[in-house]
């Protein structure tokens, strides 16, 4: 059965080869069963080889599909080869069944769409082939392959609708934010070929191990470009500020890519080449620092917006944030845990969210919906269990358990500690204050005076099944990691340290249950204040945004902290003022020289070309007199 | 025999510095002649005959008579003549002569030292100058009958009057 | 048998051949441009024979008669090319004959 392991890349890129060709020439129901089709027959692929996987383990855990060598450069011979362990098992899994999901909600959400139907389907199966090579990629390169054409299909889709230019505007601020962490991590895997010889994943992190001693600069340069590429493509600080404008795409787009599957390609990242960062200290450290500040800022961010779609933008950057966290500790299979229930929940939100959006003709302003829980009773329960899942409510949601095993974890390990402990429990507060913002504002108190008109709630099977089976997972996703206190049963940490390290444990579990009555706590303290400021009196968060210090702080956490104006003075600006002095390029003097210097012989011989024959004769006499002469006088 | 030489010579440089500088195109062209003819008395004292006789044909003959067709053709009455000798002014001849007499200097000096006092040379008969293009000059004889192919052709073409043609050639010429 | 010496050939070649220049030069008529081209190569022609009869060998004469064929082809195309060109500018003063003018 392993052996089928390269039809699950293979189907979604045959499903965007067939759109891309052929897309525009076929009804659309054939597009959308192509484009939703391939993901799905991938899933169930993925899925029996997770059973045979599972049940019948191959040796060592690895199973390594050669599919041909790409090229062969000297000793350079990167091969096209997928690998899969528990790991790589895990993604494909969450790719390719949220994958679907997401596909079968687009076959109708997408279906109000004059043009572009195909396309979409084509991007998207695109993307999730990219998404699919990348995590199943035996070597670095073919990694750095599916994590630029990932890059590529964010940009195509973010600008889907491009008509608008601030979709471009949006997809190019993407694409050059990320491509900024693409080149670092681009450097990183020079490092790493240079000095280890080669790219394969297993014989790099092999090599690392023998060749680096810990804390060596080496090491730590590998670590920390790689990171650099990890920080960019999954929206941490500093590279953070084009997820929220990347919601200028359509809702799927931002439920798969930017909530789901790319986002979290860091975090895949990291944990790929966990010893790289194993080996080096001080960048561990800083992935944990820079989760732990993200999920703060981001945190806090989420609770200023009112584009609904934004508020989950910054909430996707802010649970990334855990699972960089998570890393940092080296809880590697807490965050690839929440790894797998954040797509589940995220993906549900936005989902749901997508709903709520396309029955209001497009209206993403939370502050004009308003109880709209009796109209759109499906998306209100969906949003519900994606936000308490979101929030971490305590045992019944599956995001409980993984940020509480987060938190734990990073209690507890050696490298983790209370400041970075107690950076996730106020973002557990935030999270769950702004998730329920959410839905207070969106779909309790009263109607919003515009929003009575017709709402459009005609959600058919193929965008109930996708938010039901999330729904679902949601909830019982965590079932399959419980903690020591609440059944021990951690079955999915045992999968993943087959691929990944154990957490080096510091403290006793003595009081592990108490942890969890704190956080599961503070969750439900975060519901209360978010009922108490937006739906028991909102004239207390308005009274206070409206003094003058509470506007602008207001409007500087509404801006994501004001980076993207810092980033305009930083590097924008001077850039373009650099480009404009130089608009008359220094280095184009010395080719215009040339130029210059032709066209002025030329216009000397052009004119000794007078036409008068009487001169051609006398410059034909001087030379022969000039030639008899020299010979003369020789 | 050296006195007819001088004779000859002076013969052939003044009549060819009057047929460069006559107004008249037809005086020119009969001083020209003259300056032919007497070189071709000083190709037969070089012992030279053969050539000299060509030179009389071909030279003296052929190739002036060219010239007389082509001055009766273009050049009419005194107007002509009027308008060469405007063309013609003192100025116009400095270069050239200074750019000659240059030109003498250097070919005296190329043939110093000064000439050996005679001796008796033999005469070269047509029939040496016959075996020698018809033996090893077979190339160029052939050569030279192409040349000439190629300009009976070129004259022809060229002579032609493209009536037609030529009118609207005309226009985008004086335009 | 002759007693001119070959060198007072080469001397009046050299002579005829800077006159023919100086016509070549400074007259502005086409045909007399054709005929200060055929004083030089007469003079061209005088050298080879002088050469021809400083050796005592048929070559120079040879030479002479090439020369011969070539103004006689020169001529021929030349003067083609004067009559064209009279009869579409109407002038045969060379200096406006100038549309190749750079």
């Amino acid at each position: 059965m392993l052996d089928y392991l390269w039809l699950i890349p293979a189907l979604p890129f045959a499903g965007f080869i067939i759109l891309a060709v052929i897309g525009a020439r076929i009804p659309r129901p054939v597009a959308a069963a192509i484009g939703a089709g391939s993901v799905g027959i991938s899933a169930l692929v993925a899925l029996s080889i997770a059973a045979a996987f599972i049940t019948t383990p191959p040796h060592g855990h690895v199973y390594t599909q050669l599919l041909w060598g790409w090229i062969s450069v000297g000793g350079f011979k990167p091969d096209i080869a997928l690998t899969i362990d528990a790991l790589s098992l895990v993604m494909v899994l969450v790719i390719a069944g949220v994958g679907f999901m997401i596909h079968l909600y687009s076959t109708e959400s997408m279906a109000g769409e004059k043009e572009g139907y195909s396309r979409f389907f084509a991007y998207m199966n695109l993307f999730v082939g990219s998404m699919l090579t990348l995590v199943l990629a035996d070597n670095l390169l073919l990694l750095y392959l599916g994590w630029e054409g990932v890059g590529l299909c964010s940009y195509l889709l973010i600008g889907f609708w491009y008509k608008d230019p601030a979709n471009g505007r949006a997809a190019m601020k993407a694409f050059i934010v990320t491509r900024v962490g693409d080149t670092s991590m681009a450097v990183g895997l020079f490092i790493i070929y240079h000095n280890l010889g080669t790219l394969q994943i297993h014989e790099v992190l092999v090599r690392a191990a023998q060749q680096w001693p810990a804390g060596s600069t080496l090491a730590i340069a590998a670590a920390a470009l790689l990171l650099g590429g990890a920080v960019g493509k999954s929206a941490q600080l500093p590279l953070q500020t084009w997820l929220p404008d990347a919601m200028a795409g359509p809702t799927p787009v931002s439920a798969l890519i930017h909530a789901a599957t790319m986002v979290t390609a860091g975090v895949y990242l990291i944990a790929r080449t966990h010893v790289l960062f194993t080996l080096a200290p001080q960048v561990q450290l800083a992935v944990a620092v820079i989760g732990a500040a993200t999920l703060l800022l981001a945190g806090i961010s989420a609770l200023t917006q009112w584009d609904i779609k934004r508020a989950l933008a910054y909430s996707t950057m802010s649970q990334i944030g855990y699972m960089f966290l998570a890393l940092g500790v080296g809880a590697w299979s807490a965050a690839i845990f929440h790894f797998m229930v954040h797509a589940f929940f995220k993906a549900l939100l936005f989902l749901s969210a997508g709903v709520v959006i396309d029955a209001l003709h497009h209206e993403r302003d939370m502050f004009k919906m308003g109880g709209l829980r009796l109209q759109l009773p499906l998306a209100f329960w969906c949003f519900l269990i994606g936000a308490a899942s979101l929030s971490a409510l305590p045992l019944i949601t599956a995001g409980f358990y993984s940020k509480d095993l987060i938190l734990w974890e990073t209690w507890t390990s050696a490298s983790g500690g209370p400041w970075l402990w107690a950076a996730g429990l106020a973002g557990a507060l935030l999270t769950s204050i702004y998730a329920f913002r959410m839905v207070f504002l969106t779909f309790y108190g009263k109607p919003h005076s515009e929003a009575p008109r017709q709402i459009a709630n005609h959600s058919g099977l193929r965008i109930r099944i996708p938010l039901i089976t999330l729904a679902v997972l949601s909830l019982i996703g965590g079932f399959v990691q419980l903690p020591e206190t609440l059944g021990n049963l951690p079955l999915f940490s045992e999968f993943i340290t087959t691929a990944l390290p154990a957490t080096v444990a510091m403290s006793s579990t003595s009081f592990e249950g108490t942890m969890q009555y704190f956080s599961g706590s503070v969750s439900l303290f975060g519901v209360f204040i978010a009922y108490i400021f937006f739906l028991y009196n909102p004239l207390y968060a308005r009274n206070f945004v409206e003094k003058p210090f509470g506007y602008a702080l207001h409007c500087f956490l509404y801006g994501g902290w004001n980076f993207d104006r810092l980033y305009d003075a930083l590097f924008v600006r001077p850039f373009v003022l650099a480009a404009r002095a130089n608009k008359r390029d220094v280095i184009d003097l010395l080719y215009r020289l040339i130029a210059l210097l032709h066209i002025v012989s030329n216009h000397l011989l052009s004119a000794a070309q007078s036409g008068l024959v009487r001169r051609y004769a006398f410059g034909l006499a001087i030379g022969a007199v000039i030639i008899i002469g020299m010979v003369v006088l020789r | 025999m050296m006195t007819f030489f001088y004779i000859s010579a002076a013969v052939a440089l003044i009549s060819s510095v009057l047929a460069i500088s006559r107004s008249n195109a037809v005086h020119a062209l009969l001083y020209a002649i003259v300056s032919l003819l007497s070189v071709a008395l000083i190709f037969f004292m070089l012992g030279a005959p053969f050539a000299a006789a060509l030179e009389v044909v071909i030279y003296a003959g052929a190739i002036m008579v060219l010239f007389v067709f082509v001055i009766m053709m273009i050049s009419s009455g005194p107007g002509s003549t009027q308008q060469e000798r405007r063309w013609m002014n003192f100025r116009l001849w400095i270069g050239p002569s200074v750019l000659s007499a240059v030109l003498i200097i250097e070919l005296f000096a190329v043939m110093s030292p000064p000439p050996e006092p005679m001796s008796a040379k033999p005469i070269i008969e047509s029939k040496q100058v016959g075996i020698a293009l018809m033996g090893p000059y077979m190339l160029g004889v052939e050569l030279s009958s192409l040349l000439l192919t190629a300009g009976l052709v070129g004259a022809y073409h060229l002579g032609k009057r493209k009536d037609d043609a030529a009118q609207t050639e005309d226009v985008t010429i004086h335009d | 048998m002759t007693s001119v010496p070959a060198e007072y050939g080469l001397i009046l070649a050299a002579l005829l051949f800077a006159i023919g220049l100086a016509g070549v030069l400074a007259r502005r008529n086409i045909i007399f441009i054709l005929l200060s081209i055929e004083i030089m190569l007469n003079a061209a022609g005088l050298a080879f024979i002088s050469a021809g009869s400083k050796w005592g060998q048929a070559d120079g004469q040879v030479m002479f008669i090439f020369i011969l064929v070539m103004a006689a082809a020169e001529v021929s195309v030349g003067l083609a090319i004067v009559l064209q060109l009279f009869h579409r500018i109407r002038t045969v003063n060379s200096d406006e004959a100038n549309t190749m003018r750079g």
